[in-house]
């Protein structure tokens, strides 16, 4: 258990070193000049040229790298000969020129944003994927399973920016059921965050529900045919525990682990409905880094992302170590 | 032993332990009806054991779960009649089916591997199949699951009692399941394929387990096998089905001695025998069992038979035989004459024993 803990860690570091020299590479390889970003228009050659020198964009990439890994683990000092040094301390992920700030303070700033959204939203999808999923599976060949399949075929049709577009234009502007979307923490106005995370809630579950439907219902299917759930009748069970102890449980378990990476590809932003709704979490943030050549910031949410799918990739398989015997750490 | 006719179903008329009259399933798919059992009727007496035996799809399995209940009754349509020690099951609702299962009827199945939930400990699992019927604390029911896994030949109970079925191996699994067949004390166990899916080695051991517990706790068995190899030394009766009817049941020693159904022939001339050459030894039935939704309109076995065109006007193509008396406990469905049958089978023996032709 140690031993695999150990080398999956491992294994982890890596990974994500091999991530962050991609990463870090491929945007010096972009075209544009970072010192050229970093002062508007009336910018003179002297001006990008200190300002090359300030942040370091005039060493070899090779040494620019390992000052910024050296910077996640010890942290670094920008603008050392500057008046105003700003000090960044471990982790740092680096300063973005465009915006003035650091970019761990911005990515704290936004990822709780998405962290609500995707837990919200990934509360909504594998309730209605799984519940609805298993009353098709009970209900296999009536119309409560065609009008549940034809809701998810719908559902998994529509793209996301449609149904986010629609409902905004129907539920907020035409009736105006909820507020117009203006994000605010939970903590501090609980209502108006709920009136604003619904619409994007619903939009960012849509199509993983109607995917986990059709999942759910042929996995139980399958599971039903299974000689332990033929067993579980003859013992003479209740046919509620017959579904839910025994097929259930061994049905689902692959499901709802799997979740957990869904659940971490949502993590790194939700760049459609954040946009729609004007959330100001990861996926905004990205998109807008992306559109300002914010290399800083880019290679931050990045790595951010690949840390946070990996680690997920890692507990989904210590979980299911934990809910399936037969499956052995070693 | 058998009734062919619809047995009258007042109480007062004394019946067999089990008595399965005129059972017919059938299920509706899109190419057709499937008549997977086509009007069985057996009986059997208390302690016994029957051997069902019969190709895949002659509706031996489908006629064990009829008769514990297990038939999907959304999928399939079952009709005739089960009755057991005095009580219907066909027309049963389904609470008391379910009160039947696991507690009067017990049933062991062909792969233990995947027939134990793989996800609980196996003391769980029968645990729970105790407090499925009996509602005795957790503690007393762990009691009575070490005493009878010890009783089925399993080392080691107290730790074994915590493992997981993958971590037994295919005999030891078995054993579980018997132990969890056995728990509750049934009066009829059906043992569908036990030892198919087990080492050669092992087979021999738990048809020995069953048939000592049988033994033990007075149970009434009901083999389903298509190994006539192992009939021999356990049943009491034997049936042979094909195309979801009985064709011959009589007896293990007289069905051994002298098989009258064509099939039966077959099926005892296909059992290997380590003691003749390879071809002499051998005679396998040619062709293949009838696809349930087309069967022939004559005898259901007619295309496969060597003797068909020995009946007169080709009665065979036409004519479904009836299951007939040829010796009051000898039945047979076959339109060829008792005594040419007679003569089919010694010769066939004679040929199997290796005389001079």
């Amino acid at each position: 258990m140690i031993a695999y803990l150990v080398r999956r860690v491992a294994g982890m570091f890596i990974l994500l070193f091999l991530i962050s020299v991609a990463v870090f590479f491929l945007f010096n390889l972009l075209p544009g000049d970072p010192a050229r970003l970093t002062c508007g228009k009336a910018c003179t050659p002297v001006v990008v040229e200190q300002n090359r020198k300030r942040l370091g964009y005039d060493k070899p990439p090779v040494e620019q790298y390992l000052i910024f890994v050296k910077g996640i683990f010890f942290g670094r000092v920008f603008s050392e000969s500057s008046p105003v040094p700003v000090v960044c301390n471990a982790p740092c992920l680096g300063y973005s020129y465009t915006r003035h700030q650091q970019v761990l303070s911005l990515i704290q700033k936004a990822a709780p944003v998405t962290f609500f959204l995707a837990i919200g939203a990934f509360l909504l999808w594998i309730f209605a994927g799984l519940s609805l999923g298993i009353v098709a599976a009970l209900n296999r060949g009536r119309w409560v399973d065609r009008l549940i399949m034809g809701i998810s075929l719908i559902g998994y049709s529509l793209p996301s920016f449609f149904i986010g577009l629609v409902l905004l234009f129907f539920v907020v502007i035409k009736w105006q059921f909820l507020p117009y979307p203006n994000y605010i923490s939970p903590f501090e106005n609980p209502v108006q965050f709920f009136q604003t995370m619904l619409l994007p809630w619903i939009v960012l579950a849509t199509l993983n529900a109607a995917f986990y439907m059709r999942l759910t219902r042929n996995q139980v299917l399958e599971v039903f045919g299974d000689d332990y759930v033929r067993t579980a009748r003859a013992k003479g069970l209740p046919e509620r525990t017959v579904v839910v102890k025994h097929a259930l449980r061994a049905g689902l378990t692959p499901i709802v682990t799997a979740a957990g990476l869904d659940l971490a590809y949502l993590l790194g932003g939700a760049i459609i409905s954040e946009n729609i709704f004007s959330l100001p979490g990861l996926g905004a943030l990205a998109v807008n880094s992306v559109v300002q050549s914010d290399l800083p910031l880019i290679t931050g949410i990045t790595l951010l992302t690949a840390t946070i799918i990996i680690f997920a990739n890692l507990i989904v398989d210590l979980l299911y170590a934990v809910v399936d015997p037969r499956v052995r750490i070693t | 032993m058998i009734e062919e006719r619809v047995m009258p179903t007042s109480a007062s008329v004394e019946r067999p332990f089990l008595t399965v009259s005129n059972l017919s399933v059938s299920f509706p798919t899109e190419d057709g009806l499937v008549r997977a059992v086509d009007g069985v009727s057996l009986s059997l007496e208390r302690g016994k054991t029957l051997a069902i035996v019969g190709e895949s799809g002659s509706g031996k399995s489908v006629t064990a779960q009829a008769i514990m209940g297990l038939v999907n009754r959304k999928a399939a349509k079952v009709s005739g009649e089960i009755w057991l020690d005095g009580k219907e099951l066909v027309g049963l609702p389904q609470d008391e089916v379910q009160e039947l299962m696991g507690s009067e009827l017990a049933m062991i199945f062909q792969d233990p591997m995947s027939s134990l939930h793989p996800f609980y400990r196996i003391g769980d699992q029968i645990v729970e199949a105790i407090r499925a019927h009996r509602k005795i604390p957790t503690a007393k029911a762990r009691q009575e699951v070490l005493e009878m896994l010890r009783r089925v030949g399993i080392p080691a109970v107290e730790r074994r009692i915590d493992a997981y079925p993958h971590q037994l191996s295919g005999g030891m699994r078995q054993r579980v399941m018997i132990a969890m067949a056995l728990i509750n004390s049934p009066q009829l166990l059906i043992a569908d394929e036990p030892t198919t899916a087990l080492d050669v080695t092992v087979q021999a051991q738990i048809l020995d387990l069953i048939s000592t517990l049988q033994g033990e706790f007075g149970t009434t068995v009901i083999l389903i096998t298509h190994d006539l190899g192992i009939v021999a030394d356990v049943a009491d009766q034997v049936a042979v089905m094909y195309g979801g009817r009985i064709v011959e049941q009589a007896p293990t020693g007289v069905l051994y001695d002298l098989p009258e159904m064509p099939y039966t022939l077959g099926l005892l001339s296909s059992v290997p025998r380590m003691d003749r050459e390879l071809l002499e030894r051998m005679q396998p039935i040619r062709g293949n069992p009838p696809s349930p939704i087309n069967l022939p309109k004559g005898c259901v076995f007619q295309p496969r038979c060597n003797y068909w065109e020995r009946v007169p006007n080709g009665a065979c193509l036409d004519v479904r035989p009836e299951l007939l008396e040829s010796d009051p406990e000898h039945l047979v469905r076959c339109h060829l004459t008792v005594e040419e049958r007679q003569q089919i089978s010694r010769d066939v023996k004679q040929v199997l024993a290796g005389a001079p032709q």
